[in-house]
């Protein structure tokens, strides 16, 4: 028995110890949940922006970065206290909806067409998406799809559509249900074209062959906007928090900070209209 | 293998210059899991032990349920536990979730049968073997669970690092509680997530051997006290 004390004893210690681990995030008291897309995380935008904000305000932010469809339901549930998000159609149903209000843009950057440095399709070069669309499609060349309800994903969807094609199920087309970064790892293997944002695309490190083929098109512009969840459908929303963080994200501060971020010496996001 | 390598100098990087945010990581993984390990050994090890010495109506249902929820999928847990701690859902007032909490309660959930499906088969053979002498000792029900326990303490302890194990390994159910919130609910597993799906291969690696360290390092612990325990 007296092993079972010391052992007991010895995991009080550890747990104690784990509980009280000094976590800055822990102590900060007045937070907001933000649920957001992959692209503004994994592009490092949030740890740049944050701790700005937190500076000026003493509000944490906690981002729960996920595809934009899932953000959105994320708020439609209450779970969020407000969205940054980048499907233009999907916010406006949102707001709409009932589920949230004030929707504002806030920046944005663009979409641009990876693909195999062979470029078997031909498409490197093209200033109309669509076209190198409708190449992709007549030779069948692979295409990796985010296939996950994401802004990204959207943007990708509305093209085939335009272009009055259904690639879904076709053995040359892979819907991957992954994150933007997940299916750039995929695409690097499989040597696919893959739609991606420019955000993620500059910070992701596992290129492999794939270089950029497609961009500057204006229907490939990607706008972010914030939305506050609607605190008359979720009362435990907490309002003034999270307006303090959409002021303050419009307001010039917020605007110089998002300016200021760069990868690489690039510029990811811009501000004020595309 | 190139990748291997940058990855075995990132890990010993990451943990020689002792890195704030992989600390906060470790931390919360260490206590999250350990929390829950040993949650689930206070519920599930006195229901396990009962399972073998008592007979009641609806025991042979426990037992079968206990061991096919060994394959339990954590993903399926974590949205169970999400759509019941949501804003929207039945415990959504006291606004738990994408908090530490969540994420103990799924794994919780996730641990018990475990825990639960092995106590009841070590604790089967020894009720074989000391049932009938405690019995003539007139020993009560709680008592001889008690004993039992005693008796079987080195197998409860692989039990737990069982248990320990697949918390600590968990990604599916965390990730969807939790949220991967960085500073808060990041732990190592959705930490290499994260990295893998931002393409930095070699730093997920790094951070999926500082795991494995951890893990040996607390399975080490244990052995050492198993060994303690025998003398």
């Amino acid at each position: 028995m007296r092993g079972l004390k010391i052992f007991a004893a010895a995991l009080a210690c550890v747990l104690s110890a784990i509980w009280t681990w000094p976590m800055p995030a822990f102590a900060q008291e007045r937070f907001i949940t933000l649920a957001s897309t992959t692209s503004t995380e994994e592009s490092g935008l949030f740890g740049h922006l944050i701790p700005i904000f937190r500076k000026a305000t003493g509000i944490d932010v906690r981002v729960v970065a996920v595809g934009t469809g899932q953000a959105l339901a994320i708020g439609a549930r209450g779970d969020a206290d407000a969205l940054l998000v980048h499907d233009r159609a999907g916010e406006d149903k949102f707001v709409a909806d009932g589920n949230g209000i004030d929707r504002r843009g806030v920046m944005y950057n663009d979409f641009v067409l990876v693909g195999p440095r062979d470029d078997p399709a031909g498409v490197k070069g093209l200033r109309d998406v669509k076209e190198a669309f409708a190449k992709i499609a007549r030779i069948q060349a692979s295409f990796a799809s985010r296939g996950d309800d994401s802004g990204t994903n959207r943007m990708e969807l509305r093209i085939w559509s335009s272009l009055g094609l259904v690639p879904r199920g076709a053995p040359w087309y892979r819907e991957l249900g992954s994150g933007m970064g997940a299916t750039l790892n995929t695409a690097v293997e499989m040597n696919a074209y893959v739609l991606t944002d420019r955000a993620s695309w500059a910070h992701f490190q596992n290129r492999g062959d794939l270089l950029i083929l497609v961009e500057g098109d204006e229907r490939l512009l990607n706008p972010y906007g914030s939305i506050l969840v609607n605190p008359a459908k979720w009362p435990k929303v907490k309002t003034e928090a999270s307006r303090v963080w959409h002021e303050w994200l419009t307001s010039p501060a917020g605007q110089a900070a998002i300016t200021s971020y760069r990868v690489n010496g690039e510029q990811l996001f811009f501000v004020g209209n595309p | 293998m190139h990748e291997v390598s940058r990855a075995f100098a990132l890990a010993l990087g990451l943990i020689g210059r002792g890195d704030q945010e992989l600390l906060g990581i470790i931390g919360l993984s260490l206590g999250v899991s350990l929390t829950a390990a040993i949650a689930s050994l206070l519920v599930g090890a006195p229901i396990g032990v009962a399972l073998a010495i008592s007979r009641f109506r609806g025991r042979a249902g426990l037992i079968l349920a206990s061991n096919a929820l060994l394959g339990l999928p954590p993903v399926v847990v974590g949205l169970c536990v999400y759509l019941a701690l949501s804003r929207s859902g039945p415990l959504g007032q006291f606004g738990l979730l994408f908090t530490p909490f969540a994420m103990i309660i799924a794994q919780l959930i996730l641990l018990t049968p475990i825990v639960v499906a092995l106590t009841h088969r070590f604790a089967d053979g020894l009720w074989a073997q000391y049932g009938g002498a405690l019995m003539v000792d007139g020993a009560s029900a709680p008592r001889s669970v008690a004993i039992i326990l005693a008796i079987g303490r080195a197998s409860m302890l692989t039990i737990f690092l069982t248990a320990f194990g697949r918390a600590i390994s968990e990604v599916g159910a965390i990730i969807v509680v939790g949220g991967n919130i960085r500073g808060y609910t990041r732990t190592m597993t959705t930490a290499i997530a994260l990295e893998t799906s931002k393409g930095e291969l070699a730093l997920a690696l790094a951070l999926g051997m500082v795991l494995i360290a951890l893990s040996v390092a607390v399975n080490a612990v244990a052995f050492l006290l198993a060994r303690a325990w025998r003398k």
